[in-house]
């Protein structure tokens, strides 16, 4: 029986803007293993995204319940949820999301000052092939360094999960392999539970395993026997 | 250092102009409050101090001749520690090397050479020996104006005798912190002295053996004060009192509490002005800054940093522009308040300065800017915390343009876009537009209320010297001198023309309300001295009724023809029931006016004088004073021309000063205002204004609508910023208004007209500024940045 680290059980999430209501999530069911990497596939509003937030303890659920283990995340308040995140989650963003007046090391140490048991932000950035642009700006590098960095800075605490919300969309095909390269890395040399959200479907033959979203729900589950390398994609 | 403390740092680093910007306007609040509180402080406490160790009276006394027998009925009156009696009178000195003619008071010391009471400090030398009576002592700042030195002789005419004396020492006493002679609008220590001499030789030279005319007395600190002084008139009464009076209302202390409470109203209205923008300064940058870096704070939050390390973040940052705003108000109001401090040392004649550094004032400052910038950053900081994490990571909505009236009736006008980017902008954050146009109105309301002082003081001056009082010279008598001395007076050398005008001691009451005053009496068509309302019309002395200045009415709440007690002290003390003629404005003192026929038919005489108003050809000056000098009647001499020039002289020095203090102040409140509205309508337009740019718009025309708006704003503010000026104002003139002086509200067109173009040139140049970052824009960086 493999180890299960999320579960869901009927998960919605309706937002509210006064003039109309958008179910973005119309009920979820899911589990995601220990170790494994997963591709959440999908067109764009399909949900993926917000099912990601709601695991990450960024959003809360309208209805259903999540668990993390043993914790139910929907029973948290804002306060628990932060402890959670800081905790558990490692976080990587389209958009890399780093501070820039923060250099790449000092970017990374953003996390391992308030995480119990961190890796030195040195030792995190050569993880990811970055050690010799340690002091950069984020200014000073490519747009694939800096998804890099943001993903050193989201495994620098030593993560059980690894979040990742189109890590390679912002990204041209070759330096996003690199990217892919890095999370593929992490996922077998640490055992991180890895889930990434993509549209671009030529990355889920990388996945353990695969879940396709459409309208809120999940369309279908795939199960990889076999993952190719990140080098033999592109698109 | 933790990661977030960096950014902090670099956060505080990258935004040094903006910061700069709030920092000196909060430096501003914090160094008027450290320089105002510790004057205030300080001059209360050497005031305090210098009246306690040289014992200064709490009431004193007046009377023509009353028998030192008196003394120890005096002494029992209930509440009475200590009391002293001693001889004060007028005399004429002749200075060597001096042509004009100096007056002096002397006032006797005790046979043992130690007052009890307002006791002298001996600043040089000594104080008399009680068996010389050619000994003298004089007032420090008289000796150091004109020269003298102990062991230096000068001549004095005491009642008609002239006797050579020898200075002995130079001192000060509590009495005479502000010295200003019979008459005199302010200190003039060449012309005017005080002279301690021993009792035996005052008395002897005035005929007053075994008598006095001045009673100072010591109270218990439990005493009822009014109790004391009511008897001590009943005692003196007799013997031609002229009524007795606490320190409220004794000269010198009366003038320092008017500064006092100058200070004080200083204190109370401009820092809160300095704090208040400064908060809304704050709260503009971070709120701005907070909006920049939202998927920071996203991220962050992601990271599993908590709401408060978040909100704390940016309280931090506010905490750093107002730790640099009062650092750098604590170095100036330091500098600022020791150097204020000597000036006033010098101005007041205090034997010390005690400026204890207040600790309080420094803490309270402190205080004060961080909490405004907390107050400024609060809201926004707030937010921070409260935004979503998953909601702060996706780009915000833009901003809700909506459909309004205003909206129909610019179509209306067919205005050109840029313009209407730039009103649609002040619709849709009208809080920060009114908060812009308070700033910037608040700048020029401290030009305006600057300039204030400068017309009011004008007018002031014009009234008084020009207007009013044209004689070139008055002759002061103590005591007063028959009408009839006028006939010789005009036929000293030099004299064109003389009239007589009689001051007299009264106490005027109306229902439960009285006042102590002067009665100025005079006859119709004078025309050396004139009484002036505040319209500029000449008005004459009522023969029928008494006429009484503006606030002298207002404190009795008299009007024309009401019926008003009136006392005549000295003499028969007698009370009369006149008609109130009419009101008259007057800028100084609380005086009430009264036909000198009229006046002296009530006290039962033929016409005397207090005094003669001189037209002279100056040619003839020296001559004058040769005679004045060997004129013993005389207790006074004012030469108005000098006279105008020390005022006029000493005015502009100050407004001067104040002109530049207030002109600085206004520029840095401007610029705060102004260069933090352009940075960060800039930082929120750049991507309209480059797609602007990019679609062929000149950068003449973008950069229109970046300090259109910033200038429109400002020309908003102007009419707001003159009618909070003319209330700034408003509270000044009432503030600075004392029994002393009142200083009219005057409000010059000019006056608005230079507040408002300093303030639009401040604008014009911090959005300047701001236009040559506009220019420099890189067009397509711009563009790929997401917002």
């Amino acid at each position: 029986m493999p180890d299960i680290v999320f579960t869901t059980k009927g998960v919605t999430k309706v937002y509210d803007t006064g003039e109309l209501k958008v179910h973005a999530l119309a009920g979820v069911d899911l589990e995601l293993f220990a170790g494994e990497l997963t591709v959440l596939l999908g067109p764009s509003g399909s949900g993926k995204s917000t099912l990601l937030n709601i695991l990450g303890g960024l959003d809360h659920a309208t209805d259903g319940r999540v668990w993390f283990r043993d914790l139910e995340l929907t029973r948290l308040g804002d306060r628990d949820l932060t402890q959670y995140r800081r905790d558990h989650v490692g976080f990587v963003f389209q958009f890399y999301n780093l501070i820039p007046s923060l250099t790449a090391r000092e970017n990374v140490q953003l996390v391992t000052d308030v995480a119990d048991n961190p890796m030195h932000p040195g030792e995190a950035l050569e993880q990811v092939g970055l050690a010799a642009r340690m002091e950069h700006f984020p200014a000073e590098l490519s747009g694939g360094e800096q998804q890099r960095v943001a993903i050193a800075r989201a495994i620098a605490k030593r993560p059980e999960v690894l979040l990742c919300d189109e890590p390679t969309g912002a990204l041209d095909s070759k330096t996003g392999v690199q990217v892919l390269e890095a999370l593929k890395d992490i996922n077998e040399q640490l055992g991180t539970t890895t889930a990434v959200i993509t549209h671009n479907a030529s990355i889920r033959k990388m996945a353990n395993r695969v879940i396709y979203f459409q309208d809120g729900m999940i369309d279908r589950v795939e199960v990889n026997e076999r993952q190719i390398a990140p080098s033999e994609i592109s698109w | 250092m933790r990661a977030l403390d960096i950014k902090l740092l670099r956060d505080f680093r990258r935004l040094w102009a903006q910061a700069l910007a709030i920092a000196l306007v909060l430096a501003c609040g914090v160094a008027i409050l450290l320089t105002t509180y510790g004057m205030y402080g300080a001059l209360e406490d050497t005031r305090a101090a210098y009246y306690q160790r040289n014992r200064f009276a709490d009431v004193f006394g007046d009377a023509n001749r009353a028998p030192q027998a008196l003394l120890p009925v005096i002494l029992a009156i209930d509440g009475v520690r200590a009391a002293e009696v001693r001889v004060v009178e007028h005399v004429i000195l002749d200075v060597p090397g001096r042509v004009e003619t100096v007056t002096g008071r002397v006032l006797s010391l005790p046979d043992n050479g130690v007052a009890q009471l307002n006791l002298p400090l001996v600043r040089k030398g000594r104080l008399p020996d009680p068996t010389r009576p050619d000994e003298v002592a004089v007032n420090d700042p008289f000796a150091k104006a004109n020269n003298l030195r102990p062991g230096d002789s000068f001549f004095a005419n005491l009642n008609g005798q002239k006797r050579e004396l020898t200075l002995t020492g130079t001192v000060l006493s509590p009495e005479f912190i502000y010295t200003i002679g019979p008459g005199a609008l302010m200190p003039d220590n060449k012309s005017f002295g005080i002279l301690w001499m021993p009792q035996r030789a005052v008395a002897a030279a005035f005929n007053m053996e075994g008598a006095f005319n001045s009673v100072s007395l010591k109270l218990d600190p439990a005493a009822n004060q009014e109790a004391v002084i009511e008897r001590l008139d009943v005692l003196l009464a007799p013997y031609g009192g002229r009524g007795a009076y606490g320190r409220d209302v004794q000269v010198s202390n009366s003038f320092i509490d008017a500064e006092i409470e100058q200070q004080r109203i200083g204190s109370m209205i401009l820092p809160p002005i300095f704090y208040g923008i400064s908060a809304f300064l704050v709260s503009m940058v971070i709120g701005r800054i907070i909006a920049l870096e939202r998927s920071e704070i996203g991220l962050l939050k992601a990271i599993g940093y908590s709401d408060l390390e978040v909100c704390l973040h940016y309280l931090l940052l506010a905490g750093m522009i107002a730790v640099a705003g009062t650092l750098l108000g604590w170095g100036v109001g330091t500098w600022l308040s020791r150097a204020v401090a000597r000036m006033y040392a010098q101005f007041f004649d205090f034997p010390y300065l005690i400026y204890r550094v207040s600790y309080d004032a420094y803490v309270i400052s402190g205080v004060l800017a961080v909490l405004s910038a907390a107050i400024g950053a609060g809201k926004s900081a707030l937010a921070a915390a409260r935004i979503a994490p998953a909601v702060a990571m996706s780009p915000p909505a833009p901003p809700r343009f909506k459909h309004t009236l205003l909206d129909k009736i610019l179509t209306a006008l067919r205005l050109s876009q840029p313009v209407m980017m730039i009103l649609r902008s002040l619709v849709r954050w009208p809080g920060r537009s009114a908060m812009t146009i308070l700033g910037l109105s608040l700048a020029a309301a401290v030009l305006v209320a600057s300039s204030f002082f400068e017309d009011a003081l004008d007018v002031l001056m014009d009234t008084t010297f020009h207007q009013a009082n044209r004689q070139d010279a008055v002759l002061l008598f103590s005591p007063d001198v028959p009408e009839t001395a006028l006939a010789a007076i005009v036929k000293l050398p030099g004299v064109l023309s003389a009239e007589g005008q009689q001051f007299h001691a009264a106490i005027l009451r109306h229902g439960h309300l009285e006042k102590e005053t002067s009665i100025d009496a005079r006859r119709p068509g004078s025309d050396l001295s004139r009484i002036v309302d505040g319209a500029g019309k000449i008005v004459d002395a009522p023969v029928d009724g008494v006429l009484l200045t503006k606030r002298l009415a207002a404190y009795l709440d008299a009007g024309a023809g009401d019926v008003i007690e009136v006392e005549l002290r000295g003499g028969r003390n007698e009370t009369h029931e006149i008609r109130v003629a009419g009101v008259v404005t007057q800028y100084f003192g609380l005086g009430a006016y009264m036909d000198l026929e009229t006046l002296n038919r009530l006290l039962r005489q033929a016409p005397r004088i207090s005094s003669a108003n001189l037209l002279i050809d100056e040619q003839q000056l020296p001559a004058l004073h040769q005679v004045l000098k060997e004129t013993p009647e005389l207790s006074g001499l004012m030469m108005l021309k000098e006279m105008r020039q020390s005022f006029d002289d000493t005015i502009k020095q100050n407004i001067v000063i104040m002109t530049t203090i207030y002109v600085v102040i206004a520029v840095l409140i401007t610029f705060g205002v102004a260069y933090n509205g352009a940075r960060i309508q800039l930082s929120e337009r750049a991507r309209e204004l480059a797609s602007l740019r990019i679609l062929g718009f000149t950068r003449g025309e973008v950069s229109f609508i970046l300090m259109g708006e910033t200038m429109l704003l400002a020309v908003v503010a102007q009419p707001l910023g003159w009618l909070l000026g003319a209330g700034i104002a408003a509270v000044l003139s009432e503030g600075s208004t004392s029994d002393l002086y009142a200083i009219p509200l005057v409000l010059e067109p000019s006056g608005f007209a230079r507040a408002s173009l300093i303030v639009l040139a401040a604008a014009l140049i911090s959005s300047l500024i701001v236009r040559r970052r506009l220019d420099r824009l890189d067009l397509i960086q711009v563009m790929k940045t997401r917002e």
